[in-house]
């Protein structure tokens, strides 16, 4: 039997909490940016690293994205990855989630054998949550969405518990199969002194088009294979909000007195 | 490789493998109608609404496709707008497993060949729709707070960069797929004059499970999303006892305690009680912060509340800037004097 293995797709963002945003421009002012690995992807690898130490394995990461996105390979690496693959290729750029997803999904493909596929939940940039059920779709795999536990971890299914409909769902999937996980799900660990010294000399591995043009079709990969696209961007006006400031040692008085004035029965 | 990607030309301007069909071809506004259990979730109303208007602008048709274990309630999607639907009642669609969802939903659209689809963003719409478009190799812009027609095409508005712009978004094949933000969009009008035909559809069989579903737990619901007050405390506490205070404000004021996301990594309080970009998305009459900066991630949950009040002890706290009332001050002090004064009203 081949070695048990799972595959965590990374995505590189701007550092949400530190990116300056210009608002009469409409732009994000990318030098204030700092890129990070997509803290939700985190969480992913993280619980790859705790089912590989359960029950063995390997982990692969894997990210599409410009050649700098090498840093946050190299720090899924010192994280607890095994093998880093960074998709990067002009042939990529201004992918929409269809074309992310078959990029990535493709890119899976031509690795071969793997188990279990673990996407973080969404990514702070991108903001949609898709690329993950839209993998599993184009490898025509079973997925489960926004799991916030793993109850179970074996080499043939996983049971985990996702919330839906309401409710608290436990499922189990059979491999290979799917996750996207949920921050509630563990504390990712920082990496250790040594993974870090590993990291810096670990090779990273570079795939182009070419390189995917066996199991994919070029029509789905970059701007051309992208259905979508952004024809417009709208700053919205804030609602202009009161910002009224009450002062003094009746300032709570003030406040209540107004509250009751604006909504009434309180 | 040269060959291959001549190939690939080929194929491309041939369009032989080609799930998605153009523009021309796709006719009528579709809405996946989603239950839960056999009951209708209310942001099928708020999608039957939007698809209504869309329908009309279009001067087209509009169709729920209702996949339930429970048809009852069939007639009640006329009455809310709905020209046509397509019924399909079978007992997998009793359990949230998108796999026999996707098989259907995937079969109607190559059938019927609609323009647009709208899906609910809950979470099963979010894990549901991308296994959709992915199967129809067309797109998919996720939690819209927006659509219109404009000169004909179909306008796509999502906020972007957590809602500091918004994008607006077009797709260049069909169906022109859209994921729709809960609690957005007014729930369409009940009208019992309305009339429609509903159509029953055999479902495809599924050999599945790939997921198998061995329990299901109904979980607390706070419900803090529905809250018409809320009362959040962020870091200005110091301790997790002290949300007691916060508590006591918001059980004087009736309404539903709330919290920025540091509180909740601590263990103060559950994720259920979180507000903002990872959390809930509130939208109350009334919302109070109190020691809470105002950082984006927690303005994106709660700045569409009707009216905002801010405690907090540093006045170039963003928090001022989208409140309607403030009092610079410390929360140890000025919660409880509200609470003397809301006492004594
Ligand atoms: C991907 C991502 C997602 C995120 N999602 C969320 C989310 O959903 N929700 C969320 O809230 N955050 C979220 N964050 C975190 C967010 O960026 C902020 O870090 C967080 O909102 C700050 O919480 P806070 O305002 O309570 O704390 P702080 O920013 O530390 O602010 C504490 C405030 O309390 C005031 N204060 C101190 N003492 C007192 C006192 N005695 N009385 C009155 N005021 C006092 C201080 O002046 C300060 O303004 C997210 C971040 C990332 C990267
Ligand atoms: N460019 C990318 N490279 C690697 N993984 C990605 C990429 N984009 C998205 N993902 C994965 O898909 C998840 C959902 O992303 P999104 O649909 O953009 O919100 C992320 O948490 C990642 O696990």
């Amino acid at each position: 039997m081949a070695n048990f293995s799972i595959i965590v797709p990374i995505k590189e963002v701007p550092d949400i909490e530190k990116v300056n945003f210009d608002r009469e421009k409409g732009r994000i002012d990318r030098s204030s940016a700092t890129s990070e690995p997509n803290p939700f992807d985190l969480n992913a690898l993280e619980e790859a690293v705790k089912i590989k130490e359960e029950i063995g394995g390997n982990i692969t990461v894997i990210s599409m994205g410009p050649p700098q996105a090498e840093d946050t390979l190299r720090d899924a690496i010192a994280r607890g990855g095994d093998k880093a693959i960074l998709l990067t290729d002009k042939g990529f750029a201004g992918s929409d989630t269809w074309a992310t997803s078959y990029t990535l999904a493709t890119a899976i493909k031509k690795l071969g054998h793997y188990d279990l596929i673990i996407c973080g939940e969404k990514t702070v940039d991108g903001d949609t949550g898709q690329v993950g059920p839209e993998i599993a779709e184009v490898l025509d795999i079973p997925h489960v969405s926004y799991v916030n536990k793993t109850i179970e971890r074996g080499k043939d299914s996983i049971i985990v518990q996702t919330e839906v409909w309401g409710r608290l769902y436990k499922k189990e999937l059979k491999f290979p199969g799917l996750i996207t996980v949920t921050k509630d799900l563990n504390e990712p660990r920082l990496p250790t002194l040594t993974n870090k010294l590993k990291a810096k000399s670990a090779e990273i591995e570079r795939w182009g088009l070419d390189d995917l043009l066996d199991t994919g079709d070029e029509k789905h990969f970059g701007i051309k294979g992208s259905p979508t696209s952004v024809v417009n961007i709208e700053v919205p006006k804030e609602k202009g909000r009161k910002s009224k400031i009450f002062e003094g040692k009746d300032a709570a008085k003030k406040m209540v007195e107004q509250l009751r004035k604006d909504l009434g029965g309180i | 490789m040269q060959l291959k990607r001549w190939l690939n030309n080929y194929v491309r301007i041939w369009g032989v493998y080609d799930m998605a069909y153009d523009e021309s071809e796709g006719e009528g506004v579709w809405i996946y109608c989603e239950q839960e259990k056999g009951e209708i979730h209310p942001v099928s109303y708020e999608l039957l609404n939007k698809g209504r208007e869309l329908a009309d602008d279009l001067n087209t048709h509009l169709t729920a496709l209702f996949l339930t274990p429970d048809g009852s309630d069939a007639q009640e999607l006329v009455y809310r707008g709905a020209d046509r639907i397509y019924l399909l009642e079978h007992d997998n669609f009793n359990y949230p497993n998108e796999i026999p969802f996707r098989e259907n939903i995937v079969k109607l659209v190559e059938d019927n060949k609609p323009e647009i689809l709208l899906i609910g963003a809950t979470h099963f719409g979010r894990s549901l729709a991308p296994r959709v478009a992915g199967a129809l190799e067309t797109g998919l812009t996720a939690d819209c707070t927006g659509l219109k027609i404009e000169k004909g095409d179909f306008v796509q508005i999502r906020p972007a960069f957590t809602g500091n712009i918004l994008a607006h978004i077009s797709t260049d094949r069909c169906p022109k797929m859209s994921t729709v933000r809960y609690k957005e969009f007014d729930e369409s009008e009940r009208d019992t004059g309305r009339e429609g035909e509903i159509i029953d559809i055999e479902p495809l069989e599924y050999d599945g499970p790939d997921v198998k579903i061995l329990n299901e737990m109904i979980i607390e619901d706070i419900n803090i999303q529905e809250a018409e007050i809320v009362v959040s405390g962020g870091k200005g506490l110091k301790d997790s006892q002290d949300f007691e205070i916060i508590e006591e404000l918001c059980s004087t004021l009736g309404g539903t305690v709330g919290s920025s996301r540091p509180l909740v990594d601590e263990g103060w309080i559950s994720r259920n009680h979180q507000v903002g970009y990872s959390g809930n998305r509130v939208k109350p009459n009334l919302y109070i912060a109190c020691g809470i900066s105002g950082a984006p991630q927690h303005l994106a949950g709660m700045k569409e509340s009707k009216i905002i009040v801010a405690i907090n002890t540093d006045p170039s706290a963003p928090i001022f800037d989208y409140a309607d009332y403030g009092i610079i001050g410390d929360l140890y002090e000025v919660v409880p004097k509200l609470i003397k004064e809301l006492r004594e009203g």
